[in-house]
């Protein structure tokens, strides 16, 4: 694995019993102690993610704005100082080529997050889409490193460790704030449907920040959480992963995302024509979320029978969820297949797990009740 | 380290099989394999009743990760399952050599587990 990339808590990890595998070419913990226990303790109380492989972007200059409106496909002028915004970033086709996080810091000064396994990707296309702006992109993945604390009691933590005043930072906006004596971008923004701070700060201070969350937080029930429990969280909670839900081939108002895509904003943007024509016509496929009621883990791929039992799409995610204690997913399905709508109960889609028929519940997610702020 | 008991056998598809004074053979998976899976999330097993030849397969143990297929270490007849899996599959990380046995099995041959590893070989294949 000496080819793998490595966030600064590599050895924290090891030294806390993580299961290092390859994630997007990272070397990452996957669980620690287990997965599901691991899961149930972020929507019980608290658990510490890396996730450091995430990848950060400066982009500053007088058109910085103009421009990411141009690159995204939600209205990045209704950001203010201190806001964040999630967005897909479109091909012209409108497919995704990554979702990410716009974080706007002051005037012509705007931070991205994106996904660890698009960097490389992701920074080619928008410094080829930045050509006509007078804009700079700087790659700053390196410089940060980037810990999650998610849970009912997330918040609590990382206040005992600050002095800034987080209860003024509401869902979707940050602040900079001094945590553990660690300067930290404090972003209360999450990937597991609970409350909670995403804290971006310098690489080199991670093992101390990391040490001081997990003493904090030991005591109110807090603990390491992998890569595994993050995706069974994200998927419970109804959240997209690229690559997964959205893809070059899957559209934003195919998987459910119509919310993020504004036609209307008053600037041309990439894909705004292909999905305008595909929300007047209708997506032709669909994501949906699924349960089964079985224990049996639908997994991506597996073909998606329509009443006749012939194949009508496939599962694109699928897990067990810790808390329903039943197998859910997502499936990118002919459209056709199902009645419109977010849930179809009358769909009769199934699935054959090993010789047995399964049928799919169609959900609207989130598949639990969240209480996020 | 897994754990490995001296007093059973193995098979290198890492099920473990302990021969009980009455003659009856239990069947499960071992330390290594379950701690090799992850969570285990789902156990599927043969019906009482069936009849199984060494090596064949027996059933399906899930995690979140991944399926694997579960492989009789000797011929036999199933006597019983571990019913108690279905809803606490997780009992195989827990107690993968006690409460999380798989199956009995009536052997159809009473010399069959020499044929499989003892503990002292299959640490070497999961040390």
């Amino acid at each position: 694995m000496s080819e793998l990339k490595r966030t600064p808590l590599r050895e924290f990890h090891a030294a806390h019993g993580g299961r290092l595998v390859d994630f997007a070419g990272w070397e990452m913990p996957v669980q620690y102690r287990s997965i599901l226990e691991e899961h149930k303790s972020v929507r019980r109380a608290a658990g510490l993610f890396d996730v450091s492989h995430m990848g950060e972007v400066d982009v500053r200059g007088p058109e910085a704005g103009a421009f990411l409106n141009y690159l995204v496909t939600n209205d990045v002028a209704k950001l203010y100082p201190g806001r964040v915004l999630y967005s897909p970033m479109c091909y012209p086709s409108g497919g995704v080529v990554d979702d990410l996080l716009v974080y706007l810091r002051g005037p012509e000064d705007y931070f991205l997050c994106i996904n660890a396994g698009n960097i490389d990707k992701d920074l080619a296309w928008m410094r080829e889409q930045a050509a006509k702006f007078k804009v700079t992109i700087t790659d700053r993945s390196a410089d940060y490193a980037l810990l999650a604390v998610q849970g009912p009691r997330a918040a609590e933590i990382v206040q005992s460790l600050t002095g800034a005043k987080l209860g003024l930072v509401k869902y979707y906006h940050f602040t900079e704030a001094t945590v553990a004596g660690i300067n930290c971008l404090a972003s209360r923004t999450g990937y597991t449907g609970e409350d909670g701070f995403e804290l971006y700060h310098s690489a080199g201070d991670a093992v101390a920040l990391a040490g001081a969350l997990l003493a904090a937080g030991v005591s109110r029930g807090l603990e390491l959480a992998g890569l595994g429990a993050r995706d069974s969280l994200r998927l419970e909670a109804g959240y997209p992963l690229y690559g997964h839900e959205i893809t070059a081939d899957i559209s934003p108002l195919a998987a459910g995302l119509g919310w993020t895509v504004k036609l209307d904003k008053g600037a041309d943007f990439n894909g705004r024509a292909a999905l305008r024509a595909e929300k007047q016509n209708g997506s032709p496929r669909r994501i949906v979320f699924f349960k089964t009621g079985d224990r049996r883990i639908v997994r991506a791929d597996t073909p998606v029978l329509g009443p006749d039992g012939a194949a009508v799409g496939r599962v694109v995610s699928g897990t067990l969820s810790p808390i329903l204690n039943e197998a859910i997913g997502s499936a990118l399905v002919d459209a056709r297949s199902v009645p419109a709508g977010d849930a179809a109960p009358g769909a009769a889609l199934t699935v054959d797990i090993r010789g047995t028929k399964l049928p799919l519940h169609l959900v609207k997610p989130p598949f639990i009740e969240l209480k996020k702020s | 380290m897994s754990n490995i008991p001296a007093e059973l056998r193995y098979a290198k598809s890492h099920e473990w099989v302990r021969v009980e004074s009455d003659g009856t053979a239990t069947v499960g998976i071992t330390d290594y394999a379950q701690n090799s899976l992850g969570d285990i999330t789902y156990v599927q097993v043969p019906k009482v009743g069936a009849s199984l030849k060494a090596g064949e397969t027996f059933g399906v143990v899930e995690s979140v990760k991944a399926a694997s297929d579960l492989y009789a270490p000797i011929a036999g007849t199933v006597l019983a399952v571990n019913t108690a899996l279905d809803g606490a599959p997780e009992t195989v990380n827990r107690a993968p050599y006690t409460d999380g046995w798989m199956l009995k099995l009536k052997p159809a041959d009473a010399g069959a587990t020499a044929a499989l590893l003892d503990a002292g070989a299959y640490s070497k294949l999961a040390g």
